[in-house]
């Protein structure tokens, strides 16, 4: 998840990871920055070797990422499984919007695109991939939302950020970086798929 | 949004795009096994129908159900003219239950605005008398919209009997905001008083001769025409209609064949739309009823779930 | 002040606001008028105050019997006293329809008892209201309630033998037809919206003024055939003045009234689908208001009528289209006309006495109002301040009803007193 959203009120720490994804915000993030284009490169790497350590190969793998940001990462963690295992695994979006525990705290969002590769998941290892863990409740939406749409065999959690401080007893699979940080911290992830600067900054 | 939906001038162009991507969105939830989503979530709906409707009521209460709201149908009693309640009373006993939406239909034009009025509940019309229909304009505009990409200056033909068509209030409303261009065809009986002085305001042109208007159609949507109004007077005889303004073959074939032909139904086939235009490739008259049901959980998404909604 | 003092010299008004002067009052008659010697009279002092002759309104609804949880004969006297008024014509619609001696005296027996102005029933032309026989009118003309003026008011006399029987009939005692004009094929029951743009954009029922027109054109030519009299109620179209222009040039004996709300208020209060604005004939366009204001100037409408139609809150809580018809009006016509009429210079106060006193009372023929504040005439006088500052609060309303169009709008004229026959009705703006 990413850092809080320019409409909220008065910012409290808990509402940060509470806020959905933004729309991209151009230019740098304030504070510094933790993880470089090459950082996250050389990240998306290993979290794709784990994977595929993990489940033994790609058979059966489908990997959705949570929009916005946790979408390109997925997308960019199949081109690595493509490249080393030669096998084109599904790659798909699980939008969470309408499975969010504080809809009723904010006005009502338009949900964004879910797209559910064709196979299903059923019976499947669906890999949810998503930018920054924090309270959990982006995960615990996602694994609702999954529940409506399919049975997955296995559901694991891949991360760019892990920045602690959870609420739910939530843990991810891959990690990209631990991240400690106060609550009063925000971390801000920008990709260029979708921003015009690549990192992980944290103010 | 506004709490309310009684009129389409309560969306600005902005928020029926905002519709109209949760509407997509929502058209995926029906294809899949488990049709629900939690977001109304222990909001009750009441569908209040005080004229009859299967389909526009059902098409709400399965909206409501897939996003988990609580949704009840209550029929209305007929209009005041039986020493019964006031439509005041009558509303206020079913809102003070604890309601967090009325969709409500009336015969009376402004029955809906009224209500509004009267109860804390988000309002919204589904069909007052003869003056709008908001739910169906907007899910008529996103079909369209579906088939056509944008509707920003194409132009939509639509006939049939104005004067009595809410379809058509709401219909004129919501494509001019969208910036499509809108011709309106009756005979002059079935033109809404004033048409002249409205249409010249509101942006969009009147014809009666649909022969002329059609070629240059890049959608048309055709009107219902109640047979009773031949017997006010209104027309000589359906017969003289459909020759006159019915969609018949020969219709058809002036049109191109992409253009999309939309009916909010039911349809009187062989009245003002001839069976071979009801089923042609080109008709997307089913999809309306599909879109119907996504466009509705938008509408009810958007006024319900969030902050700052009823309750 | 005593129930009815025998000497009561009203002081220092604005005599039909011309000349500032005295009335003396003695046993109900004005003796004189000028500077008057006030040694033992009541007094009231009238400085700044514009005298008028009581006010005559020639089409109220009193609602009983029938409704007597909208209005009663008492709650609509004092509305009319409120206002004003010494006199009010109650229309037939009640229930049961005052369409029998008997029922025209029971209406006059409660104008009588509550005692604050005078009650006149005005009897129905045919049999129900139901436009086909015609009712007992030589009875109820002879009966204690002298009916003079007969009208179906609420519906229309539509077929055109019935209207000139019933035209030719009251000659043998000199009564008059007011005509409820609305073509029901061309404006029917749920018709609520004057018939143009805004009635096509709402979707509400049109109305529209042609239904009123063609009415008024039947009329004065049956009129004219049967060389009767013939009057118009609350005509509201410029269309309806053209006909009424053209009818007296060519002396047909037509009168015409218009109601307050007609002279000020436009159809585009309908635009909320607020029940409040529902009247029949609704309102119209700026252009007929103006054509109206034009016609009570110049005398081709002679009377202003406030068609006062009080409905409980739960007949106006329906859907528009559903809703009854009619709004308040006795309590708030003069300073609506007042505003409307004198302020702009149109009529001068002479002119409202014309309008809303002498003319109706001769319409009615009635013999002990309307004439005027000449000495030897009854002393029925109403005192107006015209530089009043009135804001309209429809639950102060003396009425028993609360469908009040005025409410929240401010006027600069105000009834202060009313005198029934020397007899005060209303002191300080409030009923005594």
């Amino acid at each position: 998840m990413s850092e809080q959203p320019p409409s909220s009120p008065t910012p409290h720490p808990g509402d940060q990871t509470d806020a959905p994804s933004v729309a991209p915000v151009p230019g740098e993030p304030e504070g510094r920055i933790v993880l470089d284009e090459r950082d996250i490169a050389r990240a998306l790497t290993r979290i794709s070797h784990e994977i595929l350590e993990r489940n033994k190969g790609a058979a059966d793998l489908v990997l959705l990422g949570i929009p916005s940001r946790g979408v390109p990462l997925a997308k960019r963690v199949a081109e690595r499984i493509a490249a080393v295992e030669g096998v084109e695994v599904p790659v798909g979006s699980l939008d969470i919007t309408m499975y969010r525990d504080d809809l009723r705290k904010h006005p009502a969002r338009g949900p964004q695109h879910t797209e559910i590769p064709s196979g299903g998941i059923d019976g499947r290892t669906v890999v949810l991939v998503d930018d920054v863990l924090y309270s959990g409740r982006t995960v615990r939406a996602a694994l609702d939302a999954m529940n409506d749409i399919g049975r997955p065999d296995v559901v694991r959690l891949a991360v760019l950020v892990d920045r602690g401080h959870r609420d739910l007893p939530i843990r991810a699979d891959h990690v990209g970086k631990n991240l400690p940080s106060a609550r009063t911290e925000r971390v801000a992830v920008r990709l260029s798929e979708l921003d015009d600067v690549e990192g992980v900054w944290i103010s | 949004m506004k709490k309310h939906l009684l009129s389409i001038d309560d969306v600005t162009a902005d928020d029926i795009a905002e519709i109209f991507a949760t509407a997509a969105e929502m058209h995926d939830v029906q294809r899949r096994d488990v049709k629900k989503l939690p977001a109304l979530r222990g909001r009750t709906v009441i569908n209040l129908f005080f004229e009859d409707s299967t389909r526009t009521r059902s098409s709400f209460e399965i909206a409501g159900k897939w996003l988990s709201a609580d949704t009840i149908n209550i029929t209305g009693k007929g209009s005041s003219t039986s020493k019964g309640e006031s439509l005041r009373d009558t509303v206020l006993t079913i809102a003070s239950m604890g309601v967090d939406a009325l969709v409500m239909r009336h015969s009376a034009s402004g029955a809906a605005l009224q209500v509004s009025q009267w109860v804390d509940a988000s309002v919204i019309n589904a069909g007052d008398g003869t003056h709008e229909h908001p739910s169906q304009a907007l899910l008529d505009a996103y079909t369209l919209q579906r088939r056509l990409g944008s509707l920003e200056g194409r132009h939509v033909v639509m006939v049939g009997d104005l004067t009595h068509s809410r379809v058509f209030r709401s219909n004129v409303l919501c494509l001019t905001k969208l910036g499509a261009r809108v011709t309106v065809v009756a005979p002059p009986t079935l033109m809404p008083s004033g048409v002249t002085e409205w249409s010249r305001a509101a942006g969009f042109e009147t014809s009666y001769d649909v022969d002329a208007v059609l070629p240059t159609a890049d959608a048309v949507m055709m009107l219902r025409v109640q047979k009773e109004r031949m017997s006010g007077g209104f027309f000589p005889s359906p017969r003289e209609y459909t020759v006159g303004y019915g969609l018949t073959r020969d219709r058809l074939a002036l049109l191109g064949a992409d253009v999309p032909i939309c009916h909010p139904g039911p349809m009187n086939r062989g009245l003002e739309i001839a069976a071979d235009a009801a089923d042609a490739a080109q008709s997307v008259i089913l999809d309306q009823v599909s879109a119907g049901v996504a466009v509705r959980m938008a509408i009810l998404y958007h006024l319900l779930a969030g902050e700052g909604s009823a309750a | 002040m005593s129930a009815t003092p025998t000497k009561l010299v009203v002081r220092g008004a604005s005599l039909l606001g011309e000349t500032t002067g005295d009335l003396l009052v003695v046993d109900g008659v004005i003796t004189e008028s000028g500077s008057v010697d006030s040694t033992g009279a009541e007094v009231v002092d009238a400085d700044g105050l514009v005298a008028l002759p009581g006010l005559v309104d020639l089409h109220t609804h009193l609602r009983e019997p029938g409704r007597e949880d909208a209005e009663t004969v008492v709650t609509g006297s004092r509305a009319a006293a409120v206002g004003g008024f010494t006199a009010v014509l109650a229309m037939a619609n009640t229930s049961p329809v005052t369409d029998t001696a008997e029922a025209a005296e029971r209406v006059h027996d409660l104008g009588v008892a509550a005692g604050l102005v005078d009650v006149h029933p005005v009897g129905a032309v045919t049999k129900g209201l139901a436009g086909e026989e015609l009712a007992e009118l030589g009875l109820m003309h002879r009966s204690r309630a002298r009916v003079r003026v007969f009208s179906d008011d609420g519906k229309c006399v539509a077929d055109p033998r019935v209207m000139r029987r019933a035209l030719e009939y009251v000659k043998a005692f000199g009564g008059v037809i007011s005509q409820h004009s609305q073509d029901p094929s061309l404006a029917g029951p749920t018709s609520c919206c004057h018939e143009g743009e805004l009635s096509g954009r709402l979707g509400l029922p049109g109305w529209p003024g042609v239904a009123e027109e063609v009415i008024v054109a039947r009329d004065v030519m049956l009129a004219r055939h049967t060389g009767s009299r013939v009057h118009v109620a609350h005509a509201s179209t410029a269309g309806t003045v053209e006909v009424l222009r053209w009818a007296k040039s060519q002396g047909i004996q037509v009168t015409a009234e218009v109601t307050p709300h007609h002279l000020l208020l436009t159809t585009d209060l309908l635009a909320g689908y607020d029940p409040t604005f529902k009247v029949n004939p609704p309102l119209r366009p700026q252009e007929d208001v103006l054509a109206l204001r034009e016609a009570l100037a110049d005398g081709t409408i002679d009377a202003v009528a406030t068609d006062h139609a009080p409905h409980a809150r739960h007949d106006k809580e329906h859907a528009f289209v559903d809703a009854a018809f009619g709004m308040l009006g006795l309590e708030t016509a003069l300073p609506v006309v007042a505003q409307v009429m004198v302020e702009s210079g149109q009529m001068s106060w002479t002119d409202v006495a014309r309008v809303m006193s002498t003319t109706p009372a001769a319409i009615a023929g009635l013999d002990r109002q309307g004439r005027g504040l000449e000495v030897g005439s009854p002393a029925n006088i109403v005192l107006v301040d015209p530089s009043a500052d009135l804001t309209v609060d429809r639950d102060a309303s003396v009425s028993l009803s609360r469908n009040n169009p005025w409410h929240g709008r401010t006027f600069g004229a105000a009834v202060r007193a009313t005198f029934l026959r020397g007899r005060a009705t209303v002191l300080d703006g409030a009923l005594v």
